[in-house]
């Protein structure tokens, strides 16, 4: 038996490196300090219902055992011999494996793109539009006394984010707000208990739920204590513990936060409300933003994905720049995979492009919505694809799934997934972080190392060795056409 | 290892006070060695042409952090100019901020060997090093952001030297850097909370410790460590009319410190360190000031940064200095600071001849080179992107050598500018030789890099040979053709291997990684206590996860250094 301490959890872009895990017999038995979800990957990756050890091949409509030799020949010839191969996925594998990749991508002159493509672009194409006030995590507890969620919900998609980062932390300049959380929290339980005590007393009483509107902060609260903003369409359990829950309504983002610009500016917004929020709440909000010594927006799918999408980045960053006319504050993208930003950096490094980056000519070329994974295969415009570490058939709409799976379709992956079950060829892999070890990037762009914990399966290689082996097997074939 | 023989070229080695001389150099095993057996080496015959030690570049932003942020900011940056994947190269794009192998292959065209990057946030050092390893051809090294961090701050603020000389020295090893950075000392601190520092005696907000003894104390650190290199200081006041009196006090501020007259201190991009006068209108060049006391002391080097007039992207460490940069031009704006340790922050800027400051600007720069008279004080860069891309290099050292080509400038540039610039009353033109210095041999000297910048026997075989015969050619009258074979050197060769024929790459081998390891157990052992201690407390990163280890580097190359701490 023995203790692994200081392991990076490789699930979310929280990259929590404080993990401590038990390993007997090649096993994690105990894990320690890691959230449900994390504790969850390390004691179940291996389970043999969710995990891929032999290569397959699809011969006659089924998937069956081969070599790992024949998968890689199968696949290097596929992607040699496509005219517009899509490289897709990369950011729940490490920066080395990324880089072969990339490289492999450029020698088949196909598209490269990874999750962001799904998720944070809008993010990415606003920071191209206006720039980005940001810092490490670091400076949110050392600093932040005002901290923002908008359109996500770290209680449940980055469960130690508040302990680790941001509200619930201790730092150089700001103490934690543990204790005010608990009080809250007892007093809502019993509310709760109430509530639930009068709808069995009469059953057949109407209760509604409104949203609740929570006006002013608590009297005992100082000016420089720490505060918390959730933003979102509905009430979350990130909310119920913030000090303003703010109930935006859905596809209103973006005007609630040039409403928010003005009031910063101190423009006077000849309205009752703005996307179902009172005006009073919006300018009392405005005072804490613009008299807090630090504040944070860190903002989710809430924002990237509803109606506005890029423009509600757009906004969100250039609150927080013109904020910075006031006083000092800095927004954050939660990011979901644990190393969907290292596929960013990556790609940038090498290409200059942070997604969607096609090779075609021969030259990095980069326009989202032309040279983007999910618009390409709705075109229709690939003719084979490889997929790692990430599972587009689970994700991305129906008519590009289509194309993609009536293609040649490669997928490296140590799970089996949706996409996984509609290859033609499957090659597993060592799970990154735990059986193989790799650089990652956290959400805010620390660089961070992933430990090998214990020995994978002798067939499932790193991503890396098996992208580097498609590569060598791709030059082989391709030196032979060239002479 | 193939054995090569450069025959019959006019060598510029200043290190070894070869000054044009026609001479072979012979290379064996990637080094320069006495003679080979002519027969069994390769020739180069380099009648006609100059030979110079490679290019050594001092301070060139070119990979990690806010490069890559600066890369992902620009996309417009790239489209217009890109690099097509050849059978030997990498594809990739420029313009002012190129993706890494674009960058390697680019120096090397213009046959630079040696290219070190001046500005590493330590926590984010393993991205610098990912990036380095795909940087390929040139040799690199980086210099950590250290003039801001916590430990450094409370060590200096107690004065105990030699325990921050301990934790300057378990830095360079966890981040594999080379030198002591210093960016507007304290002012970074104060931008945590969107402060800045006024001057050099201005108490850092917390903290309690000025700029001077931020300065004064790594500079006493250096000494203790034996570093190659002196602290690397961008200074208080960046950007700010009447800097130079700053610049001048940062100078003065070491003066006791200095042993044997031998160099303490480089200000680095010194152009955006000379401004005189109040404010944008009364502006005015500061240089005049500044040569005079580098002409008088010998215990500063400092390089240019140079201005071209183009489109390009500013990027330092200085973070309230890039705000300001923001709120004077309105460009995007990106902000990226670093707990416990740092800041950034990156704006497009452009420089145009028309604009009255951006001319001063380009004359502050030339008027630095011009006047002060010891070509191994001042080296020439353009803070790559900040003032220009790396690319324009050629370009700086045409208008140095020919007062033509100054004049062509002087023309076309902004009246009043012309008016006030000394340029025109400065008739120098810098000789080959010179140039060779502010190159190559000057910087590799300033950085200790005992192997670099010179063509003695035992150097690397880092080799530039230029077309451009300085029999047959009156430099100065056609600083045009000078450009153009500085642009594309008709041969680089890296560790005795042909890199660049003709402007054009033709092998890419990797380039090293240098990193400066300070012998010093006893101290190593002791600090390490200390700082897993406060680590949880100050960092969100895990002390044992925070060290680069070795193997991070592609090719590593230490070199060891033994301290006066123990």
């Amino acid at each position: 038996m023995r203790v692994v301490s200081n392991v990076t959890c490789p699930v979310c872009g929280s990259l929590c490196d404080d993990i401590e895990l038990i390993v007997e017999n090649n096993h994690v038995t105990k894990v320690r300090n890691a959230c449900a979800v994390g504790e969850a990957k390390f004691l179940a990756f291996a389970d043999p219902k969710h995990r891929r050890v032999k290569p397959l091949i699809r011969k006659n409509g089924e998937l069956v055992e081969a070599s790992l030799d024949e998968a890689i020949r199968r696949t290097a010839k596929i992607l040699a011999e496509a005219s517009y191969p899509l490289l897709y996925g990369w950011s729940c594998t490490s920066t080395e494996a990324i880089r072969v990749g990339l490289e492999l991508a450029e020698e088949v002159g196909g598209v490269a793109d990874n999750t962001s493509t799904v998720c944070h672009g809008p993010s990415i194409l606003s920071i191209q539009n206006v720039g980005f006030s940001s810092c490490t995590l670091g400076q949110i507890r050392h600093r932040a006394d005002l901290v923002i969620y908008w359109g996500c919900n770290p209680w449940s998609a980055h469960p130690r984010h508040l302990e680790r980062y941001t509200t619930f932390t201790e730092g150089r300049f700001q103490k934690s707000i543990w204790i005010r959380y608990l009080t809250k929290l007892r007093a809502l339980i019993g509310k709760k208990k109430a509530q639930r005590a009068a709808e069995l007393a009469s059953p057949r009483k109407e209760v509604i739920s409104k949203p609740e509107r929570t006006f002013g902060l608590p009297p005992t609260l100082t000016a420089k204590q720490r505060k918390m903003i959730v933003v979102d369409v509905r009430k979350t359990r990130s909310a119920e513990i913030a000090d303003y829950f703010l109930q935006v309504k859905p596809n209103m983002d973006y005007e609630l936060l040039q409403a928010l610009r003005m009031l910063v500016f101190d423009r006077e917004l000849d309205l009752d409300e703005v996307a179902g929020i009172p005006i009073e709440l919006l300018e009392e909000v405005t005072d804490v933003m613009v008299g807090c010594r630090f504040g944070i927006l860190f903002f989710g799918l809430g924002l990237t994905m509803s109606s506005a999408k890029v423009r509600n980045i757009d906004a969100g960053i250039s609150l927080v720049r013109d904020l910075n006319k006031k006083t000092k504050f800095t927004i954050m993208p939660m990011r979901g995979h644990f190393n969907v930003t290292g596929a960013n950096v990556a790609f940038t490094w090498q290409t200059g492009y942070p997604y969607a980056v096609d090779f075609s000519q021969g030259f990095p070329q980069y326009n989202p919505g032309e040279t983007s994974a999910v618009d390409i295969l709705a075109r229709g415009d690939s003719d084979a694809a490889l997929i790692v570490a990430s599972d587009p058939v689970a994700h991305f709409p129906k008519r590009a799934v289509k194309n993609l799976v009536e293609n040649p379709l490669i997928v490296i992956d140590p799970q089996v997934t949706p996409t996984s079950l509609m290859a033609d060829i499957v090659i597993p892999s060592a799970f990154v972080g735990i059986e193989a070890e790799g650089t990652a990037y956290r959400m805010d762009r620390v660089p961070l190392p992933l430990k090998k914990v214990v020995e994978p399966p002798a067939t499932c290689l790193p991503d890396e060795v098996i992208l580097q082996r498609i590569l060598k097997e791709v030059r082989k074939l391709k030196g032979g056409k060239a002479a | 290892m193939t054995s090569l023989l450069i025959k019959n070229g006019f060598v510029f080695d200043p290190l070894n006070g070869v000054k044009g001389e026609k001479m072979d150099i012979a290379i064996e095993n990637g080094k320069i060695v006495e003679k080979i057996n002519e027969r069994e080496a390769k020739i180069i015959d380099a009648s006609g042409m100059i030979v110079m030690p490679g290019g050594v570049d001092i301070h060139s932003h070119i990979a990690g952090a806010k490069v890559n942020s600066g890369r992902l900011l620009r996309p417009e940056d790239h489209f217009k100019d890109v690099e097509p994947k050849t059978p030997i190269t990498r594809s990739g794009v420029g313009y002012s901020i190129p993706s890494t192998f674009t960058t390697g292959y680019r120096y090397a065209r213009m046959g630079y060997t040696t290219v070190m990057d001046p500005a590493m946030p330590p926590l984010k050092a393993r991205h610098t090093h990912e990036e380095f390893n795909d940087t390929p051809i040139i040799d690199k090294a980086a210099y950590p952001l250290l003039g801001d961090c916590w430990f450094v701050l409370e060590y200096l603020k107690k004065n105990r030297i030699e325990e921050c000389a301990a934790y300057v020295a378990w830095m360079l090893k966890a981040t594999k850097g080379y030198a002591i950075k210093i960016v507007n000392p304290g002012g970074l601190e104060a931008w945590g909370f969107g402060r800045n520092v006024r001057n050099i005696d201005d108490p850092v907000p917390n903290f309690g410790i000025t700029p001077r003894e931020i300065i004064r104390g790594l500079c006493k650190v250096n000494k203790l460590l034996n570093l190659p290199h002196t602290i690397h200081v961008h200074t208080n006041n960046l950007g700010k009319p009447g800097n130079y009196i700053n610049t001048l006090e940062t100078m003065r501020c070491v003066e006791d410190l200095v042993e044997n007259g031998k160099p303490a201190i480089h200000i680095t991009h010194c152009q955006f360190s000379a401004f005189a006068g109040d404010d944008w209108r009364t502006f005015d060049s500061g240089a005049e000031a500044i040569a005079k006391y580098v002409n008088a002391h010998s215990h500063v080097t400092l390089d240019m940064g140079q201005i071209i007039f183009t489109e390009t992207t500013t990027m330092t460490a200085d973070g309230p200095f890039q705000f300001i940069l923001y709120e004077l031009s309105g460009n995007k704006w990106v902000n990226s600071d670093v707990e416990t340790e740092t800041s950034a922050g990156i704006v497009p800027f452009q420089y145009k001849r028309k604009s009255f400051v951006h001319a001063m600007q380009w004359s502050i720069a030339m008027e630095l080179a011009l006047l002060i008279q010891d070509p191994w004080k001042i080296f020439l860069t353009t803070d790559h992107p900040n003032a220009g891309p790396f690319t324009h290099y050629p370009r700086v050292i045409s208008w140095l050598i020919s007062r033509k080509a100054r004049e062509k400038i002087l023309e076309r540039i902004n009246r009043k500018a012309q008016r006030k610039s000394l340029v025109p009353t400065i008739d120098r033109e810098y000789s080959l030789y010179e140039i060779a210095v502010i190159t190559r041999a000057g910087q590799a000297k300033a950085l200790g890099l005992k192997n670099k910048g010179h063509l003695g026997v035992g150097a690397d075989a880092d080799i530039a040979i230029y077309n451009l015969n300085p029999e047959t050619l009156d430099l100065a009258q056609k600083p045009k053709t000078v450009r153009k074979a500085f642009e594309r050197a008709a041969y680089t060769i890296k560790d005795g291997n042909i890199t660049v024929k003709n402007g054009e790459v033709v092998s890419t081998p990797s380039g090293r990684t240098f990193w400066v390891n300070v012998e010093a157990p006893q101290a190593e052992i002791e600090i390490s206590k200390k700082l897993q201690q406060k680590f949880g407390e100050y960092y969100t990163v895990k002390y044992e996860n925070y060290p680069v280890p070795e193997h991070y580097l592609a090719i590593p190359a230490s070199i060891n250094v033994k301290a006066e701490v123990q």
